[in-house]
């Protein structure tokens, strides 16, 4: 049964090495092939190109490949506990808890004034407030939903964190001055390539975290495609199951969010994206696939949003929209009732 | 001291309903039921009467108010859910969830007591499925998607998941809503034949009582006051389903075995 998907997996993974290769030779720099593989294997002997590629370009596209497969796999897990096809990572207030860290630590700097303030706004500070954030975010909606037994509760009380978060972030915005406003909006168009290798490996070291809780919740996904009821009647413990499942989901979507800013519509689109090409729902074929596409697709979309040989480069988020929502709509219109 | 070797579910005053932190609503109370093992068992009443409410609590999907549920002798509450799920399969009446699941893969979720942490099914599994695929006639559905299958052969394939689970005990809860009259003689039937080859004990609620008083061997009738187990032939000499309904609009016939509407 599982011979149909082999060659499919194989394609993937040589799409995924030549997005990979393609993404660091393009840049604002342009570097011929046989400089590239040169600078990877440190024997380049341009030194600026060993540099750019070393330092700026190989992170990035690491980054890129940890945020696309992290967000992809936190949203089939949250399509799946929720049983609910437009769920997704950011359901559950992970983003807007990171936003409000965040926002706090840039819109709130002002309060304090004068050095202290620049001292504050440091890149760890960021990602600290923005892990801080949506780990706070994410407390309050675990404690609740071990108070509540029905999932779809959890959904709407994520929801309703997500809009007070979003309403604090408002009435910091309207007393804040209009440069920490920019700093703000900045971090919003979300950023894969300010990682340095040092940050790059404690992203990894909670992002492996999350992906072994995933590996180790297969099975309770697929009994939870039954629904809850039968998923018990087949002896899965339902509530910790559940715990550890937002749990990974946090863990991945929360540190994304806290390194690269809030990456809109990869999570929703992407399990949606396989399900139409693997057409199952079995999730030990699923997850492989949710990574290997995640990567893939973040990968092209860095490459659109360095715009190639020219000096600019657009907000990734605008990419992952631009291309995450008509494939959203295009599934919609195409199925009607989304399978999941 | 009397044993209970032949009876794989056993009630002793038990009370269903439901509890707040304020009020109890009690459903039906003092329940005492002895269910022999390798039967095909219905479970019969009129709507409201807490026939599902039974299910749930014999099922632990929903918490006794007070007495004691035996299965095969040890104590509902004394199992641990593993040990549960590979004594008693379900099939419920909600729908499940994702129905992109192939029907092969639907009965294999029935092995998973038994499965290693990721799944992986052995050998065995997979004879154990594909025997459930063919004891419910479903051969041919084998490789569909649940969406392109009609309600009578969803049903089936629950029914096949819950032998897939391979239990001494599968209980449905209303088996036959939604399917047409040969449908419903059909899936009946089909849990007849199953209990005969299987020596599985199946215990359904329905109501097709007609249907139910051909095919069962034990009925459990439940009224306001009290809850009622025999054969169906006893429970007609007793004129116990005339207790059933209200008798202004429909009434027993003893000799048909099946209701009348009055004229």
């Amino acid at each position: 049964m599982n011979t149909k998907f082999t060659y499919a997996f194989i394609s993937l993974i040589a799409v995924l090495i030549v997005c990979f290769f393609a993404n660091i030779s393009l840049g604002s720099v342009s570097i011929p092939l046989h400089a590239i593989v040169d600078s990877l294997l440190g024997s380049s002997d341009h030194e600026s190109w060993q540099y750019i590629i070393q330092n700026y370009r190989l992170p990035k596209a690491f980054t890129a490949i940890l945020v696309g497969s992290g967000l992809g796999i936190s949203g089939l897990l949250m399509q799946t506990l929720f049983r609910n096809p437009l769920a997704g990572p950011y359901v559950l207030g992970i983003s807007s808890g990171a936003s409000l860290g965040v926002a706090l630590i840039i819109l709130g700097a002002g309060i304090f004034g004068g050095v202290f303030a620049t001292l504050l706004i440091s890149k760890w500070s960021i990602i600290i407030a923005a892990s801080l954030g949506s780990f706070l975010v994410l407390s309050a909606v675990l404690l609740v939903s071990s108070k509540v037994r029905d999932t779809m509760a959890i959904l709407i009380i994520g929801l309703m964190f997500g809009s007070i978060t979003a309403a604090v972030v408002s009435v910091l915005s309207y007393f804040s001055s209009a440069e920490q406003l920019q700093q703000y909006i900045f971090w919003g168009f979300g950023s894969l390539g300010n990682l340095s290798w040092y940050e790059l490996a404690i992203f990894f070291s909670v992002y492996i975290v999350g992906l072994i809780l995933t590996i180790f919740s297969i099975k309770a996904l697929n009994s939870l495609l039954l629904g809850e009821n039968y998923a018990k009647s087949l002896g899965l413990n339902l509530k910790k199951s559940r715990l550890i499942i937002i749990l990974a989901t946090s863990l991945l979507a929360g540190t994304i969010t806290a390194f690269a800013g809030p990456i809109a519509f990869i999570g929703l689109a992407i399990p949606h994206i396989t399900r139409q090409v693997f057409t199952t729902s079995n999730h030990k074929i699923l997850l492989p696939a949710v990574f290997l596409f995640g990567a893939i697709i973040m990968l092209i979309c860095d490459s659109i949003a360095q715009l190639p040989t020219s000096d600019y480069t657009l907000p990734i988020n605008a990419i992952t929209s631009l291309i995450g929502a008509p494939v959203v709509i295009w599934l919609l219109v195409r199925k009607r009732k989304m399978l999941f | 001291m009397k044993t209970d070797q032949h009876i794989i579910l056993k009630t002793e005053n038990l009370t269903i309903g439901y509890a707040s932190k304020k009020v109890e609503t009690v459903v039906a109370s003092n329940i005492n039921m002895a269910l022999q093992k390798g039967q095909l068992i219905g479970l019969v009443g009129a709507n409201g009467i807490g026939k599902s409410t039974l299910l749930r609590t014999l099922t632990n999907v929903q918490a006794k108010l007070s007495g004691t549920v035996y299965l095969n002798e040890k104590s509902l509450d004394a199992y641990t859910s593993s040990d549960l799920a590979k004594t008693m399969s379900l099939v419920l009446t909600e729908k499940i969830a994702s129905k992109n699941l192939t029907v092969f893969e639907l009965v294999a979720l029935g092995r998973q007591p038994y499965t290693n942490w990721v799944g992986n099914l052995s050998e065995t599994d997979l004879e154990v499925i594909n025997r459930a695929i063919i004891q419910t006639n479903i051969e041919a559905l084998k490789d569909k998607k649940c969406f392109e299958l009609s309600d009578g052969q969803l049903q089936k394939a629950m029914i096949a998941r819950a032998l897939a689970q391979d239990t001494d005990l599968i209980i449905l809860d209303e088996p036959t809503t939604h399917l047409d009259m040969y449908h419903k003689a059909y899936i009946l039937k089909l849990l007849q034949k199953l209990v005969k080859e299987t020596d599985k004990t199946i215990l359904f609620s329905s109501h097709e009582i007609d249907l139910a008083i051909q095919l069962c061997d034990t009925m459990v009738v439940m009224t306001n006051n009290s809850v009622i187990t025999d054969t169906p032939n006893h429970l007609i000499e007793q004129g116990i389903f005339e207790t059933l309904f209200p008798k202004d609009l429909i009434a027993f016939d003893n000799k048909l075995g099946s209701f009348r509407v009055k004229k």
